[in-house]
C-alpha cells in the first residue's frame, strides 16, 4: 500500500479528476450554449470547421474569437485584426496575474504555469477563484488543469457538433441561441468588473460601439476601445478622487 | 493582407494563429511572468482593463443591434428589450448569470413566436 491509496486526497490524480468533474456545471453549460452560437456565427461568415476548431482551441476566449470573426468579416488586414484581438484579450493579463499566485508554490515550474494559463478565460477563472479555497495549494495546478482542460475539450465537441448538424437546427433556434452570447458576456463581464471604471467602460462601450459601427466601419472596435476606454478611465478616476475627498 | 489574401489552406490558419492565438496567449504568458511583481491595483492595469472592457462592450452592442443571420430578421427593439430584461433580471434577482440569460431568451423567443 502506497501513500496514494491510503490517502487519496494527497495525490495529484485525485485533484485532476476532481477538477474534471467540477467542470460539469451551470457556467459550463451556458458557455456551451454560447459556443453553439459562436459556431453558428463562424459558419455564417464562411469559416470552415477546421478553422473554427483551431480558433476555439488556440484562442480559447469567446470575445476574442468573436472579435476575430468580426474583423475577418469586415475584411480587416492581419495587423488590424491582431490589434483588435490584442485589445480584447488584454483582460487576460490581469486575470492571469490574479490567479497565478494562488496556484504557484516554490516547487511549481514556470512552464507548467505558462501552459495552464491558456485555460484562463471567464468561465474557468470564475470557478477556480471560487473553489481554490477548498483545494490544497500544492494540488491547485492539477485541479485547474483538469477543470480548464475539460471545459476546453467539451467546447471543441460543441463546435464540431454544430458544424456537423447545423443544417438540421431550425434557424430560429440557432438565432435565439446566438443571442445567448451577448447576454452571457453582458452579465458575466459586469459581474467580473472589479472597479467602477470597468462598469463605466461597459456603459460607454455599449453606447459608443453602434455609433462607431455606423460612422467608422472597420475601425469601430479600436475606436470604441481607445476613446470609450480613455473617457471611462478618466470618469472613474474623477469619481475616485471625489470619493476620496468626501471621506476626508 | 486580409484573411482571403492568399488562396491556400494554410494562410487562413496562419492568420488565425497570429491574429488570434498569439494576440490572446501573449497576454496570459505576460500575466504569468509578471505574476506577483505587478500590483493588481496599479493605474496602468485599470486603464488597460477599461479600454478592453469598452472594446468587448462594443462587440456586445454590435451583436445585439447589428447581428448577422436569422437574428437580423427580428426587430431591433425586441432584441434591445430582451437584452434589457436579461440584464435587469441579473442585477435585481441575485446576480445569477443563468437567470439573466434565461429571461432574455424567454423575451426574445416570445417575441419571435408572437411575431412582434
Amino acid at each position: 500500500m502506497n501513500e496514494e491509496s491510503l490517502n487519496p486526497e494527497k495525490s495529484g490524480r485525485y485533484w485532476l479528476l476532481k477538477g474534471m468533474r467540477e467542470a460539469i456545471c451551470l457556467p459550463t453549460f451556458l458557455l456551451m450554449c454560447a459556443f453553439v452560437g459562436f459556431a453558428g456565427l463562424a459558419r455564417e461568415n464562411g469559416i470552415t470547421m477546421l478553422q473554427a476548431l483551431v480558433m476555439t482551441s488556440t484562442i480559447w476566449a469567446l470575445p476574442a474569437c468573436v472579435v476575430l470573426i468580426t474583423a475577418i468579416a469586415n475584411g480587416a488586414t492581419l495587423i488590424a485584426a491582431f490589434i483588435a484581438v490584442t485589445l480584447s484579450s488584454a483582460r487576460m493579463m490581469p486575470m492571469a496575474i490574479a490567479l497565478i499566485p494562488e496556484m504557484r508554490t516554490k516547487k511549481t515550474r514556470t512552464w507548467v504555469l505558462l501552459l495552464l494559463s491558456h485555460f484562463i478565460a471567464i468561465t474557468a477563472w470564475v470557478i477556480a477563484l471560487r473553489r481554490f479555497k477548498d483545494v490544497p495549494k500544492q494540488y491547485r495546478t492539477y485541479y485547474f488543469g483538469g477543470l480548464g482542460g475539460t471545459i476546453t475539450l467539451i467546447n471543441q465537441f460543441v463546435v464540431l457538433g454544430v458544424y456537423l448538424s447545423a443544417n438540421s437546427f431550425p434557424p430560429q433556434v440557432l438565432g435565439v441561441l446566438f443571442f445567448l452570447t451577448p447576454i452571457y458576456f453582458l452579465t458575466s463581464l459586469w459581474g467580473s468588473a472589479r472597479e467602477t471604471t470597468g462598469k463605466i467602460a461597459m456603459v460607454v462601450g455599449l453606447l459608443m460601439g453602434p455609433f462607431f459601427y455606423l460612422n467608422l466601419p472597420g475601425l469601430d472596435l479600436l475606436a470604441t476601445g481607445f476613446i470609450g476606454g480613455t473617457i471611462a478611465y478618466f470618469i472613474g478616476r474623477f469619481m475616485r478622487a471625489r470619493n476620496a475627498k468626501g471621506e476626508t | 493582407m486580409t484573411f482571403d489574401a492568399i488562396d491556400s489552406w494554410w494562410w487562413p490558419l496562419a492568420f488565425i494563429l497570429i491574429a488570434g492565438w498569439l494576440a490572446t496567449d501573449m497576454w496570459r504568458w505576460l500575466g504569468v511572468l509578471m505574476g506577483n511583481r505587478i500590483d493588481e491595483t496599479s493605474e496602468i492595469l485599470v486603464y488597460i482593463r477599461s479600454v478592453a472592457t469598452a472594446l468587448v462592450a462594443a462587440v456586445i452592442a454590435q451583436l445585439i443591434i447589428f447581428p448577422s443571420g436569422t437574428l437580423s430578421e427580428t426587430p431591433v427593439l425586441l432584441r434591445i428589450a430582451a437584452a434589457l430584461t436579461g440584464f435587469s433580471t441579473y442585477i435585481f434577482i441575485g446576480r445569477h448569470v443563468g437567470l439573466g440569460v434565461l429571461a432574455a431568451l424567454v423575451v426574445l423567443s416570445a417575441g419571435i413566436v408572437l411575431d412582434i
